[in-house]
């Protein structure tokens, strides 16, 4: 294994790049934290919180896009340096897409929370949100130990997340169907769950792109879905 | 180990050789100096060898001592203390709470056992920003790097895989060591009481208040209408007893739920045999399988069935799961309990499963089954004196053990519930 770079200029920007993202990354999972935290409690004062800090996340790829540029640039990296720089541009695309579902769900709160919706409306997502926020991450642990041998979990946890996502689709239909005036807010909610559950198949990209990173192969294509919501009809329900 | 790893112990290892360095470099300049006295004349060649030698002893030595401060890290006590040549490795396994030293570039020198038992992936050579990825982790520990040697002190949050919170503090080893030591001081306890008040009554609240208003509504037409018709009394009085048998069964689910978030890491050491346990569980329920007239069999494999754990909560998620299949898997007629060792990513487990033959849960359900108050058929719970709690304390207790459940079922043909738990 090579022992570092023999200009320790570019080892430290190597290691700032990693920092950097890691601190996005935190960014990021507190954001989507905080977005749910939001909906579940209708809270609009929270939700402009989580608009604003998406900025935070636009401004940290913007500055992490430069520097990886500008590494490439000027050191002409190779093999596993260049991977390293690569993934952590295509890592930060990924978060920064987090952030724009988080926001998103933060800009539905005050339409969800017109006419106080039961809590029975809430605890799917929260279920939903939970299994994402792990997955999350989880990945995001493997990015900081590189122990890539125990990635396989992200492959679980994305047919639980899809089965969870399938299941709240219904749930929230049959809402919808016992009372018109449920349309409104469940529909908001729907858009809310597709995004929870999209925030899960970014942190599966992440995982893949940490894989390739380290290992230089591409993950194992088998990538089953179980994501059966666009099968879902009203006479089956 | 990975490459990013490598190169933090590799920047580690150069600042104590960098100190060594220094003190060879100043050796061999005073050697050089010296020579170049004796060769203009004034001093006798012997004495130069003999000062030259002097001089390289004491460097063999300091460089030697440096080195050592790197390995034992806070030697702050000089050695005339009584505390003599204490390691810092001793004093921090000494500390209960995690304590984590770690370097100049973020990289963790020495993680203490409780530090190591707290965060999945803690060792030598982690970089610390990018495990605490917090936004006010991020800054303490930039503040503790940058700072002027002053104490920083943070709150910190984690969610998953269970909730903790920690009162951080960030602080410098002595004087210019390069080195600094963050400590965790655990808070989970209070915030969790508070949490669990406020879950408790919102929880409660919502599932008391069907029973309650069911009674009061029979309270009332007792009083009124049905003031002079002892039958009608007596009929209503019976449904106002079964209501408050729900609210207590309901009460004490809800309370050994929360017993359970009370305490969320177990006390490590203890193993429990599974199959006696299981055994257990099976003779306390033959009341319960004598009247719904079940048959069970049993498919136990070979050998022991030791997990590390708690036998009375795995007592509890055996019997919750037992009950269930006795109760939802009625039409059925039997129960398969089977117990077997399997291997699942590497990792040796134990497998217990209960297998009933009765409806099965639909598809859409099962991954949502194990939330609180979540019931597939509301009337069926109901009348089987559900409280929508049991496979929510069953999820708690594994994920406490480090287990998991799974669940298969087809409709129509049955459901199966595993228990997985790592053998001990």
């Amino acid at each position: 294994m090579p022992s570092g770079h023999i200009v320790s200029a570019f080892e430290e920007e190597l290691q700032f790049l990693s920092r950097r993202l890691a601190a996005m990354g935190g960014q990021a999972e507190r954001l989507v934290e905080q977005a749910v935290a939001a909906l579940v409690n209708g809270d609009p004062v929270l939700a402009q919180k989580v608009i604003r800090d998406d900025l935070l996340l636009d401004e940290a790829q913007r500055e992490i896009d430069d520097k990886a540029i500008s590494i490439i640039a000027r050191r002409q990296p190779m093999a596993r340096d260049l991977r390293e720089i690569i993934g952590s541009i295509r890592i930060t695309a990924d978060l920064e897409r987090v952030g724009d579902l988080g926001k998103n769900l933060a800009k539905r709160v005050n339409a969800v929370a017109e006419g106080r919706q039961p809590a029975s409306l809430f605890r799917g997502l929260e279920a939903l949100a939970e299994l994402a926020l792990a997955q999350l991450k989880e990945v995001l642990d493997v990015f900081a130990s590189r122990s890539v041998e125990r990635i396989g979990f992200v492959r679980d946890r994305d047919e639980e997340i899809d089965a969870m996502y399938t299941s709240l689709f219904r749930e929230l239909l049959t809402y919808m169907m016992e009372d018109p005036r449920n349309i409104t807010p469940c529909t908001h909610l729907l858009f809310c769950a597709k995004n929870i559950e999209r925030i899960g198949d970014h942190a599966t990209n992440i995982a893949e792109t940490i894989y390739y990173m380290v290992t230089g192969d591409q993950m194992p294509p088998e990538r089953p879905k179980e994501d059966k919501s666009h099968r879902v009809t009203l006479n089956q329900i | 180990m990975s490459e990013g790893d490598e190169r933090q112990h590799d920047t580690l290892s150069a600042g104590a050789l960098g100190r060594l360095r220094q003190n060879g470099w100043l050796a061999g300049v005073s050697c050089v100096a010296i020579l170049a006295v004796s060769v203009t004349g004034q001093v006798p060649a012997y004495a130069a060898a003999l000062a030259c030698l002097a001089v390289l002893a004491v460097a063999a030595m300091t460089p030697g001592r440096k080195a050592e401060t790197a390995v034992q890290v806070v030697r702050a006590v000089p050695e005339a203390n009584p505390l003599g040549p204490l390691s810092a490795v001793h004093l921090a396994a000494a500390v209960a709470e995690p304590l984590v030293v770690f370097d100049a570039s973020g990289a963790v020198v020495h993680a203490n056992d409780a530090a190591r038992r707290a965060f999945d992936g803690m060792r030598a050579g982690l970089s610390l920003p990018l495990r605490f990825r917090a936004p006010e982790m991020q800054s303490v520990i930039e503040g503790a790097l940058a700072g002027d040697g002053t104490i920083l002190s943070v709150d910190y949050f984690e969610r998953l895989p269970v909730e903790r919170s920690y009162r951080v503090t960030a602080s410098p080893v002595g004087h210019d060591t390069g080195l600094y030591v963050l400590v965790f001081r655990d808070q989970s306890e209070a915030r969790r009481i508070d949490r669990m008040r406020a879950d408790f009554i919102a929880n409660a609240s919502h599932e008391l208040r069907t029973p309650l208003a069911s009674i009061s509504g029979f309270i009332e037409t007792i009083l009124g209408p049905a003031r002079n018709d002892p039958k009608a009394q007596a009929n209503f009085l019976g449904i106002m007893q079964e209501q408050t048998g729900r609210m207590s069964r309901l009460i004490d689910d809800l309370l050994s739920l929360s017993r359970l978030e009370m305490k969320p890491y177990l006390r490590p050491g203890q193993t429990v045999d599974v199959k006696e346990t299981l055994e257990a569980v099976i003779s306390s329920l033959a009341p319960l399988m004598a009247d719904t007239g079940m048959a069970l069999d049993r498919e136990f494999g070979e050998g022991s069935f030791l997990v590390a754990g708690d036998r009375d909560e795995l007592f509890q998620v055996l019997q919750n799961l037992l009950e269930n299949a006795c109760k939802y898997g009625r039409s059925g007629g039997r129960v398969v309990v089977q117990l077997e060792k399997a291997i699942s990513g590497g990792v040796d487990e134990v497998v217990a499963t209960i297998r009933d033959f009765g409806p099965g849960i639909p598809e859409e359900h099962i991954p949502r089954i194990t939330e609180r108050f979540y019931r597939v058929d509301v009337e069926t719970s109901r009348t089987q004196k559900g409280t929508g709690l049991g496979l929510s304390i069953v999820k708690h207790i594994l994920t406490r053990h480090g287990g998991r459940l799974s669940i298969r079922s087809e409709v129509g043909k049955g459901s199966s519930f595993a228990v997985h738990l790592p053998v001990a």
